[in-house]
């Protein structure tokens, strides 16, 4: 296993190797100057030719990804060229809203799709199945930035019940201790705090899960249903058991193998949507961040998140690959 | 013996008789899409698609174009069935003449993803080894980033536009098709036929051209019809960036952008193109699920 | 009517899932049609966001600041922080831009204007405790010269790597409480730069500590006091009540980022901010509309335009050309697009500002006219160029989108095919200042109340220069060059207007640009919210300001 698990981390080197190479050469493609996005329309050309040579602009490319590279190794993802803070800093601190937005996501949307797949597939052809079904086809068809406007519309514009963005309201005091708002919520035993972080991250954790949790109670339907046919569940039925006992058992242990895939590569998935959706709630999240960054050009920040998520990305497909054999025996690992 | 045999097998796939069975083939998938109420309203949503963008002059009931800056956010009526958007202009037509760009949009980008990924993978499969290698690994490499992101990353170097976001969506879809036909000329490429006509002295070209890649024909036709779905929506959201569509096109990312700072006095604007996508992908989507257990139940995951 | 949009939609979708539902593969399928918009009777609690607290003034905006070192930044999100921390040496009065003692409390000039003295005050102390004195006005001069991201400095003063001072010769402390400049040639906005904000005064003790990290440290002497700046999110101050002005009448001010227009507004209607900038247009009447709110406007310092590229090869080098498109565009149907926030313009400078010459006779709406002087300058066949804009609002042009489409429109009536190309901002600065496009959206904010801010940084020949963002119809005439120049040294102010109108007559008469709005950016404010007095470049300090 472990053996496994280090031959897999060392294939990933190239990988990573890779995505930096594009990061950096794709940036640095980009028309446009980083000099004139920082000092603006006053700025004299003297004044831009200065930063220019402070930020080593002028620098031959190879250069400045040596230098780059370099410095990621140390484990210093650079400045940001605009703010002038530690990229590492600036990550740090938006990171978690993005984490605890993708995690509610998939909480939802692996919680209901599960149980809304399950049903549907010991209760097929029911009125549940056929709705539920229709409703994951809309919902795999949706465009997320089209939901999310809608539900501000609804529930904040006309119904006025949610608050249309950010992460909590200003005058709710709480202390930061994973900066998972939830969590230090419960942690700090705050409840106002908890409601007011829960009011915040619904609609948005909604609109995010609506694809995977589409996506998800399919699947787990269709293995359930498959796996349901299967000699050894008429067994265990035959046998006495009772009939929920043996379906959560057996076949939702077996049924958990592609579901457990899809979850991974809904991961993916996930931290894409909460690029649309982090615009729309204007969640203080990365995938906000890192598309601000990709069009003003600021070079540090692009290539050292496009990294990090592709590194999270990546061995978030590994996690999943280790817990597919965990779960499922008959699987060799070499 | 075993040559002969094998070489009875070859003959077995003179190009003729594979394409009297294949169509039989064809129709028959066809017959059990048709079959299937859900894949039947699936390409009911695709024709009236294509109806809508080749008669949308004649559908529409205003210019999709004309402004008239004085009727702007005016709420649907039976003047302006959808209502009109922040220049005036009539929200039903554009949506009309749209689905053009709409088909455009799904047509190309996944014409791109489809034509690099077959390549790709064809290559990759069929000459294994170190190709195989390098190809695979650039794929990994471009599957590790989140596709959005990527696409965004690529139409800031390439520029705004749509055709910019459709290269962009195009590429960011390669790696789908190339895994999936690397796989199939994996499986296919063993086969005896192959290695018969290999015995027989066929070039790797022509083998791969003329016998393996008809074989992946099913997977690569049901890959193509569920990305479509994934591509306008995709598009849409570059669009909805503002990175795509320019205007004064009618396209409905677009246009559902534009209505976004309008949302809390004019909803209509946002939200007529939005079911528009919805509704066209939905589409696409029914058609595919079809084809995917006609052509190829295996492909069920 | 939206009500009836809302229910239109969700029975055409409950209606869809049915189908769908309905026929999904199974002929066993029962569909036993059961309720599916149960409605589910939310608990409603929507807890009631109170106004945060006795008085906490909380300002919703679109964008985050960029450094709390004035002298570094150029963006309008950290002037208006840093206005509520530092002072200059003299600032503006509250409503115009006519300069009032602040550190400094008298000046003298000596006669050939090269010498300039300022008495300052002597019962000052920074944030951090340290007293203010002569020196410490010294020290932020000569810190301001060291580099090129003090951008203000070198803009202002024209300071270059060979001169770094640039027209300021020599700072010294004459006394304790005195200061003396040497310019080394006359300028008469001297004063009226002074006052602007970038030349906030800092705590030299601060700089010294904080080094690298002192644009996070803020430490001035100014009506409110740094506290705390969470990136993205938000900056609080708390109220200086040792001010030696109008102490604050709020303890607290919280400056909160919220990007997206829409949903800044809605936190205002829901209460959870107390005042916002940025609005879209379309949700003034809304605002208008609400009990609890109120629209401030505030004037106008700025000029919106679409430039037209004289140097490029092609038609816009031709005035007939140029004179035509401004016939072409009708203004007024343009303008509602602003929903009213904006006056059409028709010179390069505000009416707000000395020197406007209101005798200049605009365009004027004719496709007539425009179609003869194009036929005759050999474009009634038609043309087509490109119109570069800005994907993002500025306060002098709020929806560029929407108004480049509405040009676009407009001149298709007299045969010219116009390509929008949309950037991001500072790629629209870059690709403009090359002088890449045809024609361009740009507009300009005034930083001293000077017509010199406008007309010669916007259309003299010196600043015709590719690389450099001034004047990017490279619009160049001589003899505009020559007024300008000699209203720049002039020190009698009579003469400085009337050398100011007659180059707007030229400028007029060239047509370098299609002047667009003189805008009035709204602020929708709480109705508690008493005193607050937008000031025309762009920030305030908000000591004044009473919460109700």
């Amino acid at each position: 296993m472990l053996n496994y698990i280090i031959r897999r981390l060392v294939s990933l080197i190239p990988v990573i190797i890779g995505v930096s190479i594009i990061a950096f050469s794709l940036m640095h493609l980009v028309p446009g100057d980083p000099a004139r996005s920082i000092l603006g329309e006053k700025a004299t050309e003297t004044q831009l030719e200065m930063l220019r040579e402070e930020l080593n602009l002028n620098d031959p490319y190879i250069v400045q990804y040596g230098n780059f590279m370099g410095k990621i190794a140390t484990g210093d993802l650079g400045d940001s060229i605009k703010s002038k803070e530690s990229v590492a800093s600036e990550i740090g601190s938006r990171l978690p809203a993005t984490i605890e937005l993708t995690l509610f996501a998939m909480t939802i949307a692996v919680v209901i799709g599960v149980l809304a797949g399950v049903i549907a597939a010991v209760k097929q052809y029911s009125w549940f199945d056929n709705l539920s079904m229709s409703g994951a086809l809309f919902g795999v068809s949706m465009p997320i930035f089209w939901l999310g406007l809608m539900m501000i519309w609804l529930f904040s514009v006309e119904l006025n019940w949610l608050p249309p963005s950010g992460r909590l309201s200003n005058d709710i005091e709480l202390t930061k201790i994973t900066n998972l708002y939830l969590v230090d919520s419960i942690l700090t035993l705050n409840g106002t705090a908890f409601v007011d972080a829960f009011r915040h991250l619904l609609m948005p954790g909604l609109a995010l899960a609506t694809i995977p949790m589409a996506i998800i109670a399919r699947m787990t339907r269709s293995s359930m249903l498959e796996v349901m046919k299967q000699d050894y569940i008429r067994t265990a039925n035959a046998k006495g058991l009772a009939g929920r006992l043996v379906i959560f058992q057996h076949a939702l242990k077996n049924a958990s193998l592609p579901v457990l895939t899809v979850i991974g590569l809904q991961f993916g998935f996930l931290l894409g949507g909460a690029v649309l959706t982090e615009t729309i709630f204007s969640w203080p999240g990365v995938g906000r961040y890192v598309v601000d960054a990709i069009l003003s050009r600021d070079y540090p920040v692009v290539q050292s998140t496009i990294l990090i998520i592709a590194i999270i990305f990546v061995l978030v497909n590994l996690i999943t690959d280790i817990l597919y054999t965990l779960f499922d025996p008959r699987i060799k690992l070499d | 013996m075993k040559t002969l045999a094998a070489e009875a097998k070859a003959d077995q796939m003179d190009p003729a008789l594979k394409s009297k069975k294949n169509s039989s083939l064809w129709l028959d998938s066809l017959s059990r899409v048709i079959k299937s109420k859900t894949s039947l309203i699936g390409l009911v949503i695709i024709t009236l698609l294509i109806v809508v963008a080749i008669f949308a002059p004649q559908i529409a009931t205003h210019s999709p174009t004309d402004q008239s800056i004085i009727d702007r956010y005016q709420s649907p009526s039976s003047e302006h069935l959808l209502g009109t958007d922040e220049l005036g202009r009539d929200i039903f037509s554009r949506i009309v003449y749209g689905s053009r760009i709409t088909i455009q949009i799904g047509v190309i980008t996944v014409g791109i993803s489809m034509i690099v990924g077959v390549f790709l993978g064809a290559v990759a499969g069929f000459f294994g080894r170190w190709v195989d290698q390098i190809i695979m690994r650039l794929i990994d490499i471009m599957m590790a980033f989140p596709s959005i992101l990527l696409a965004i990353a690529l139409v800031a170097v390439l520029g705004k536009s749509l055709t910019n976001a459709m290269i962009a969506v195009g590429i960011v879809g390669v790696p789908h098709f190339a895994r999936i036909v690397r796989s199939t000329v994996l499986s296919v490429k063993e086969t005896e036929y192959i290695e018969a006509s290999r015995v027989i002295g066929a070039k790797n070209g022509r083998i791969l051209f003329s016998h393996v890649l008809p074989n992946c024909l099913a997977p690569i036709i049901v890959q193509a019809t569920l990305t479509i779905g994934t591509a306008i929506l995709d598009a849409a959201g570059l669009s909805f960036l503002g990175l795509g569509a320019q205007p004064p096109l009618p396209e409905w990312g677009a246009m559902l952008s534009d209505g976004r700072s309008a949302l809390q006095t004019a909803p209509w604007v946002v939200m007529f193109p939005g079911f528009a996508i919805l509704l066209v992908v939905l589409g696409f989507n029914l058609l595919g699920d079809g084809l995917r257990d006609a052509l190829d139940p295996r492909l069920k995951q | 009517m939206k009500k009836k949009a809302l229910w239109m939609l969700l029975t055409v979708f409950t209606l869809m899932v049915l189908v769908v539902a309905g026929c999904s593969n199974n002929d066993e399928a029962n569909s036993e049609g059961e309720d599916s918009n149960s409605q589910d009777t939310t608990d409603s609690e929507s807890a009631e966001e109170g106004s945060g607290g006795s008085s906490t003034f909380v300002f919703g905006r679109g964008a985050d600041s960029e450094q709390l070192d004035p002298s570094k930044v150029t963006d309008g999100e950290s002037i208006y922080v840093t206005n509520q921390i530092y002072d200059t040496l003299v600032r503006y009065e509250q409503e115009g831009t006519e300069v009032v003692p602040a550190l400094a409390t008298e000046w003298e000039t000596s006669d050939d204007g090269l010498e300039w003295t300022f008495q300052l005050r002597d019962d000052v102390t920074f944030h951090d405790g340290t007293d203010f004195t002569a020196e410490d006005v010294v020290f932020n001069f000569e810190r301001w010269t060291e580099g090129a991201e003090y951008v203000y400095y070198g803009y202002m003063f024209g300071a270059s790597e060979e001169n770094p001072g640039g027209i300021i010769e020599k700072v010294e402390a004459t006394g304790d409480y005195e200061v003396t400049f040497t310019l080394s040639e006359p300028n008469a906005p001297f004063l009226n730069t002074l006052a602007m904000p970038p030349f906030g005064i800092a705590s030299p003790d601060a700089i010294e500590e904080h080094g690298e990290d002192y644009f996070k440290n803020p430490v001035g002497t100014g009506p409110f006091i740094f506290e705390e700046w969470k990136q993205d999110d938000s900056i609080t101050l708390s109220k200086n009540e040792d001010y030696f002005g109008e102490t604050a009448k709020v303890d607290t001010v919280i400056f909160r980022v919220i990007p997206d227009n829409g949903a800044r507004f809605m936190e205002l209607q829901s209460g959870s901010i107390d005042a916002m900038n940025g609005m879209n247009p379309q949700d003034i009447q809304q605002a208008e509309d609400d009990e609890a709110l109120q629209i401030i406007r505030r004037p106008s310092m700025n000029v919106s335009y679409m430039a037209m590229n004289t140097d490029k090869e092609g038609p816009l080098k031709d005035k007939k050309v140029r004179q035509a498109i401004n016939l072409a565009i009708d203004k007024e149907k343009l303008l509602s697009l602003f929903e009213g926030i904006g006056k059409p313009a028709k010179n390069p400078m505000p009416p707000s500002l000395w020197g406007y010459n209101d005798n200049v006779e605009d365009y004027g709406y004719d496709v007539e006219e425009a179609k003869s002087l194009l036929a005759e300058a050999g474009y009634g066949d038609g043309m087509s160029i490109t119109l570069y804009t800005m994907s993002n609002p500025r306060p002098y042009l709020p929806q560029p989108k929407f108004a480049a489409q509405a040009i676009q429109e407009m001149l298709k009536e007299v045969n010219i095919e116009v390509e929008i190309v949309e950037n991001e901002w500072d790629s629209h600065l870059s690709a403009t200042e090359n002088g890449d496009h045809d024609m361009a959206f740009l507009g300009w904010t005034g930083d001293n109340g000077d017509p010199d801010n406008f007309l010669y940084v916007l259309l003299d020949k010196d600043n015709a220069k590719k690389g450099s963002a001034g004047n990017i119809a490279f619009y160049k005439n001589d003899e505009l060059h020559d007024i300008l120049k000699q209203a720049q040294t002039e020190l009698d102010q009579e003469k400085r207007v009337g050398l100011y109108e007659e180059a707007q007559e030229i400028i007029h008469e060239d047509a370098p640009w299609f002047p667009i709005a003189h805008t009035t950016p709204p602020l929708a404010v709480k109705k508690e919210v008493q005193n607050y007095i937008p000031h025309p470049t762009g920030s305030e300090p908000f000591n004044y300001l009473e919460l109700n």
